[in-house]
């Protein structure tokens, strides 16, 4: 690349071009919201979207490797924005989660009761999905959102980016290359894209990131109706090398999220052949011969200066939120970076100014993240603390939702609804710590359980 | 059932919200339609149909007053529950959030001088 662009004051005028890396969540919601900001205020730009892979096909080929949980505050959010997720796309509306531990399960449902959180596909789906399934992926149908509000689909992998008088000039798989007034990278952190920027911007850094463990396990909707339902089924067990894990229940798949240190295939069977997850599988039921299953990376800690004149890192190649509501983290940040790019400007001082504290909200936001979850692994490691927490929420469920102190809690560390420190502030309110201490001592003097006692069904 | 459908579900006739009663939610329509009515006397006026992407109760949200309509589910209808301080939390920190209910509002007001200079009108002639 080289030096300084022409103008210090860069801005998007009309004919401006716009080159998006990667047509992910963060890729198109930032496309979408671009265009849809730049046709309000009459602004006329053309958006090229590269994206090589297609969402529309099953199996790994179309699959951007996650969960798949939206979760309930994107849900509400992407509602207001007139995004309304439609049944097709939706695999299975969640209305509650059940919390397993050695001690006990229990059920939390959703304040509202209602189904509130979405449950999806990243592709079309995984391998072994039905041909003629009406279902499709969340990636495709954002893609196709961006794609109605004009941008264009460029289905070729980006494998050169160079300054041309100061803008960025992107080179195709193909040799083709094209000069761009604002170039947005959206690969996430799952492909080799990043290295292209190593060298060109060294105040640059990568995100850090660790592996995870998904997998598709085929059971039928009608089974894992009856089975799982529509809670998602989240594990505090204490398995070495495991911090979190959960059974999300989807169409005719459920996904299996492993989060934990190296894990490998014998941490994998640990866990399913604990009881507490036997408990929610049909009785009988094994893994498939063939399943799909990836191990893809996870952003931990953001990427340091994720922009540059002309240049900008979104979702999570840039910066998103610890372990949870990674798609959440992609829309918050793609709307930060379209705001700016068009009512402030594209230079890094732009950036600097209007899309960075949206990203270090996030940052500092799982700095108290990883508070909680070192609460939650302390927790995990001792049965009377994990009895204590069983023994809290059981009693908690006759109770009105603002006195669910602990469900509520749960609930938006592991839905990922709320910001971690709205979790960790109502974790600092005295009646919490009261009754939790209440129940750890009722715990180990061997009082009945709040469901013996009559409090909870 | 459907497993990918998001909301709750209601049935024909029931009322999601009542005019006079204070709200603290608004409400996006996922599938089906609703009828918006006003009390005139005794009888419940329909002003409005709502469909599919529609929104209602947002009014509650902004300037503290009562409902000012009663929405009542036609036919089966499957809406999603927008909370007041999560929604209004969400704007202040992004208040770009509020354009589409800004533009939606605005062709409401819209339609409503249509209607209402129509009216006047039709009065001007009858004098």
């Amino acid at each position: 690349m080289n030096a300084a662009p022409m103008s210090p004051h860069p801005e998007l005028d009309d004919g401006s071009r716009v080159a998006v890396m990667g047509g992910g969540p963060a890729g198109s919601f930032f496309s979408f919201f671009l265009l849809q900001m730049a046709h309000r205020t009459g602004l006329r730009i053309d958006v090229d979207i590269y994206e090589p892979r297609d969402f529309f096909a099953t199996g790994p080929k179309g699959c951007n490797m996650c969960g798949g949980i939206i979760s309930e505050s994107l849900v509400q959010s992407l509602a207001a924005e007139g995004i309304n997720l439609p049944a097709s796309v939706v695999q299975r509306g969640i209305d509650s989660y059940l919390l397993h531990m050695d001690v006990g399960s229990v059920r939390i449902e959703t304040p509202l009761q209602e189904m509130r959180i979405a449950a999806v596909h990243r592709g079309a789906g995984p391998r072994g999905t039905k041909a003629n399934s009406d279902s499709r992926g969340f990636d495709g149908y954002l893609l196709e959102l961006a794609l109605a509000g004009g941008a264009r689909l460029i289905r070729k992998r980006v494998d050169g980016v160079s300054r041309d008088d100061g803008r960025p000039r992107v080179k195709a798989q193909d040799g083709h290359e094209e000069t761009y007034d604002l170039l947005a990278v959206t690969t996430g952190v799952n492909t080799p894209a990043l290295k292209l920027f190593e060298g060109p911007l060294p105040a640059f850094k990568p995100p850090q990131s660790t592996k995870t463990y998904i997998c598709e396990l085929y059971m039928g909707r009608e089974t894992i109706q009856r089975t799982l339902g529509t809670s998602m089924h989240v594990f505090l067990l204490n398995i070495p090398r495991l911090e979190f894990a959960a059974l999300i229940p989807k169409g005719d798949f459920v996904t299996m999220c492993l989060l934990g240190k190296d894990i490998d295939k014998g941490l994998v069977e640990s866990f399913f052949s604990s009881p507490e997850v036997r408990q929610c599988l049909p009785a009988g039921w094994d893994f498939p011969a063939d399943f799909c299953h990836c191990s893809p990376k996870l952003n931990i800690r953001g990427a340091v200066n994720p922009f540059a004149d002309r240049i900008v890192f979104i979702g999570d190649c840039g910066v998103t939120r610890l372990f949870k509501d990674g798609i959440g983290a992609a829309y918050r940040t793609a709307k930060a970076a379209a705001v700016t790019a068009v009512f402030e400007g594209i230079g890094a001082e732009n950036f600097r100014r209007h899309f960075w504290p949206a990203c270090q909200y996030l940052s500092t936001d799982n700095q108290i993240g990883r508070i909680v979850f070192a609460v939650t692994s302390q927790i995990q490691a001792r049965r009377f603390l994990r009895r204590g927490v069983w023994r809290m929420v059981t009693a908690e469920q006759l109770k009105a939702g603002s006195l669910r102190r602990m469900s509520m809690v749960l609930w938006d560390t592991f839905t990922g609804s709320a910001p971690y420190r709205s979790v960790f502030l109502r974790t600092l309110h005295p009646l919490f710590w009261g009754r939790l201490l209440w129940e750890i001592l009722a715990g180990l003097a061997g009082l009945g359980s709040p469901r013996q006692r009559g409090i909870a069904s | 059932m459907n497993a990918g459908a998001l909301g709750k579900l209601l049935q024909d006739g029931e009322v999601i919200v009542r005019q006079g009663e204070v709200g603290n939610c608004m409400f996006v329509i996922q599938q089906g339609q609703v009828e918006v009515l006003l009390k005139k006397g005794d009888a419940d006026v329909c002003v409005a149909v709502l469909g599919e992407g529609d929104f209602f109760g947002e009014m509650a949200l902004f300037d503290q007053e009562v409902r000012s309509a009663t929405v009542r589910a036609r036919g089966e209808v499957r809406i999603l529950t927008l909370e007041k301080r999560t929604f209004l939390r969400r704007i202040h920190e992004d208040p770009s959030l509020a354009f589409r209910m800004l533009e939606k509002m605005s062709r409401r007001v819209r339609k409503l001088n249509e209607t209402l200079n129509t009216a006047l009108g039709r009065r001007g002639a009858l004098r």
